[in-house]
């Protein structure tokens, strides 16, 4: 069973909700902390994490003495990462995308396997959680191969919660592809309609089945639970604001932690999801 | 020329809010929204869209069925898994590298250009605006927002407009990067949790790497004190100026519900003086003053 945890919008809980959840559940439950731009749920669990496995991707390197300067490395490239200038072969390694075609037709051997640090991976546990995040090398455009690298750790075949990075585009859907449910996240002000709105639209391309929580419930109005109803999402769970929960947060304490009664909630949210996912 | 552009690292703290907030206290500018992926500057602003555009952005392969042999070259070629068994390329995993395209044997693979979003440019009450829509789940993100901040530019000096307002995406990836590359300024807004910390320390260093001078502008600091100064010190240490702190207020959220800015829904309120406070700050930090403009003024006065 893979959750992931998304919101259009960011700041809207997305890892408070991980993070409790798995936390509440604990035993045989896996956290992947995908929004590797970003990662902050170790700041709530609190890992002993193992060593950082360095992630890289393929770039090409250029060998000049079997170079002739055909330029069809050049040619194939749709990213402008290669430009032949003087009879010799320039890489401009950030435009790269890994494609692999300058390598298939130099027919002169002259590509070869270079590599570029997109960022690290790291693995550990919180008590009983096992966890594993990622973290984007600063400089770094392309987190989606990140992403899929933090995902394929997942060989457990019980409960992986995903914290999903914000937005609608690329990383996110490397986040959220392949997952039985999407939990969406979201506060019901004007601007979390509007990114949810756009949220529900990316899940739909995907035809994930996908709920809701409301987080800080009672600040705002009720757009976003009429847009609910009317799109049929579910509303699994509603968090209010609460000052406690907040300040606690500021601090890197979960909402379980000051307020107990709260993991029976998210114990019932994963029960609630898991009826949803299944029909 | 100068782009003040408003990052936060974070998602979700108060920057669209203060840059909408900034639109009214700011004089002869254009204002540009280079959050593509999840727009939100226009729900505040109402723009009424003069001109609306096309984005065109990469090409995505489409194999034709009736010539394809099924010799299953191109699924050893794609890097992205993105064909399938039955040969029929999914266009969400396409990342649009044509590498297939040019080595199919059968030459049947077409190649079309996407539509991946359109950009507007627009009257608001304070001003003009770009601003853009990035199609769902699409990429090239990074390619839209170099766009949108291209013709704010040129739209500025147009109107003889000496400054641009941006409003940034969240995080540290392609978006972020195309939107701060070349800026006079970056406004970092955070709030004081752990996680506010930890992504502004990161959205530091990016700025770092690109030789961007960065302010610090804490929002709802009194919800935790103390990490607001510990955010404080760390930007001291880093040497990014802290041009003031706001509070946590509800008048925020009830000026979104109506769709105006804090200055314009309670401009009396304190919290609406904190915000004139930060412009001023900002206005009169040296990033913003690389060519003495301000100050030159003040000096001729
Ligand atoms: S294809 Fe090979 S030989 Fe030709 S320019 Fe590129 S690297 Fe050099
Ligand atoms: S791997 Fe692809 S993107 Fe990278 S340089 Fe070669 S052709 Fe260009
Ligand atoms: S390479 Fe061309 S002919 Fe061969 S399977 Fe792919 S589309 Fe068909
Ligand atoms: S264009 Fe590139 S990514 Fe797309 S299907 Fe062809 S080889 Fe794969």
């Amino acid at each position: 069973m893979i959750i992931s945890v998304a919101s259009g919008k960011g700041g809207t809980g997305k890892t408070t909700v991980a993070t409790n959840m798995a936390s509440a559940l604990g035993r045989g439950v896996r956290l992947l902390d995908c929004d590797v731009e970003e990662p902050n749920a170790h700041l709530f669990l609190n890992p002993v994490l193992g060593q950082a496995e360095e992630v890289t991707t393929f770039i090409p390197e250029i060998d000049d003495e079997l170079c002739t300067g055909c330029k069809k490395c050049a040619e194939i490239c749709r990213f402008r990462a290669l430009a032949v200038v003087a009879g010799k072969v320039l890489v401009f390694p950030e435009l790269c995308h890994s494609c692999g075609g300058c390598m298939e037709v130099c027919e002169e051997g002259a590509v070869l396997d270079g590599n570029r640090i997109l960022g690290t991976v790291e693995s550990g546990s919180a008590g009983n959680v096992l966890f594993s995040h990622g973290r984007l090398r600063v400089g770094e455009a392309m987190s989606p191969p990140l992403i899929e690298k933090v995902r394929s750790i997942n060989e457990n075949n019980g409960i992986t919660i995903i914290d999903a990075p914000p937005g609608t585009s690329c990383p996110v859907i490397a986040a959220i592809k392949g997952a039985d449910f999407v939990l969406m996240v979201t506060e019901p002000t004007p601007f979390g309609l509007h990114d949810l709105k756009l949220g529900v639209e990316a899940v739909k391309t995907l035809g994930i089945p996908c709920g809701l929580v409301i987080n800080r419930s009672d600040i705002g109005d009720d757009g976003v639970r009429e847009y609910a109803a009317k799109e049929d999402i579910p509303v699994l769970l509603e968090i209010p604001f609460d000052r406690k929960i907040a300040e606690a947060y500021s601090v890197g304490k979960l909402i379980i932690e000051v307020r107990p009664e709260w993991a029976d909630k998210f114990r019932d949210l994963y029960n609630r999801i898991e009826i949803l996912a299944r029909c | 020329m100068r782009e003040l552009v408003i990052i936060s690292g974070k998602g979700g703290t108060g920057k669209t809010c203060l840059t909408a907030a900034f639109a009214s206290l700011a004089e002869n500018n254009v204002l540009c929204d280079a959050d593509v992926d999840a727009a939100n500057l226009h729900l505040l602003m109402n723009p009424k869209v003069r001109k609306r555009t096309d984005f065109m952005g990469g090409s995505i392969a489409e194999i034709r069925s009736a010539d394809c042999s099924e010799c299953g070259r191109c699924l050893e070629l794609c890097k992205f898994a993105a064909i399938s068994e039955e040969f029929v390329v999914d266009p969400i995993s396409c990342e649009g590298c044509g590498v297939c395209v040019d080595l199919c044997p059968e030459q049947a693979i077409d190649f079309p250009v996407q539509k991946c979003g359109e950009w507007y440019i627009s009257d608001t009450r304070h001003g003009a605006m770009v601003h853009a829509k990035l199609g769902i789940a699409e990429e090239n993100s990074g390619k839209l927002v170099s766009l949108v901040r291209q013709q704010a530019k040129t739209l500025a000096e147009e109107k003889g407009n000496d400054l641009i307002l941006t409003d940034g995406p969240p995080g540290i990836g392609c978006p972020v990067i195309a939107s701060i590359g070349g800026a006079s300024g970056l406004v970092i807004v955070v709030e004081p949790t752990v996680s506010g910390l930890h992504d502004m320390s990161r959205v530091a260093d990016l700025a770092v790497h690109f030789k961007i001078p960065g302010l610090i502008c804490v929002n709802k600091y009194d919800l935790n004190t103390e990490m607001t100064m510990e955010i404080e010190a760390f930007a001291e240490k880093r040497n990014m100026r802290v041009v003031g702190r706001v509070p946590f207020d509800p008048l925020f959220t009830r000026a979104m519900i109506q769709g105006k800015n804090i200055l314009e829904y309670q401009g009396n309120s304190d919290t609406a003086d904190r915000v004139r406070e930060v412009w001023d700050a900002i206005m009169q930090s040296p990033s913003m003053n690389l060519m003495g403009l301000k100050d030159f003024s003040t000096v001729i006065k």
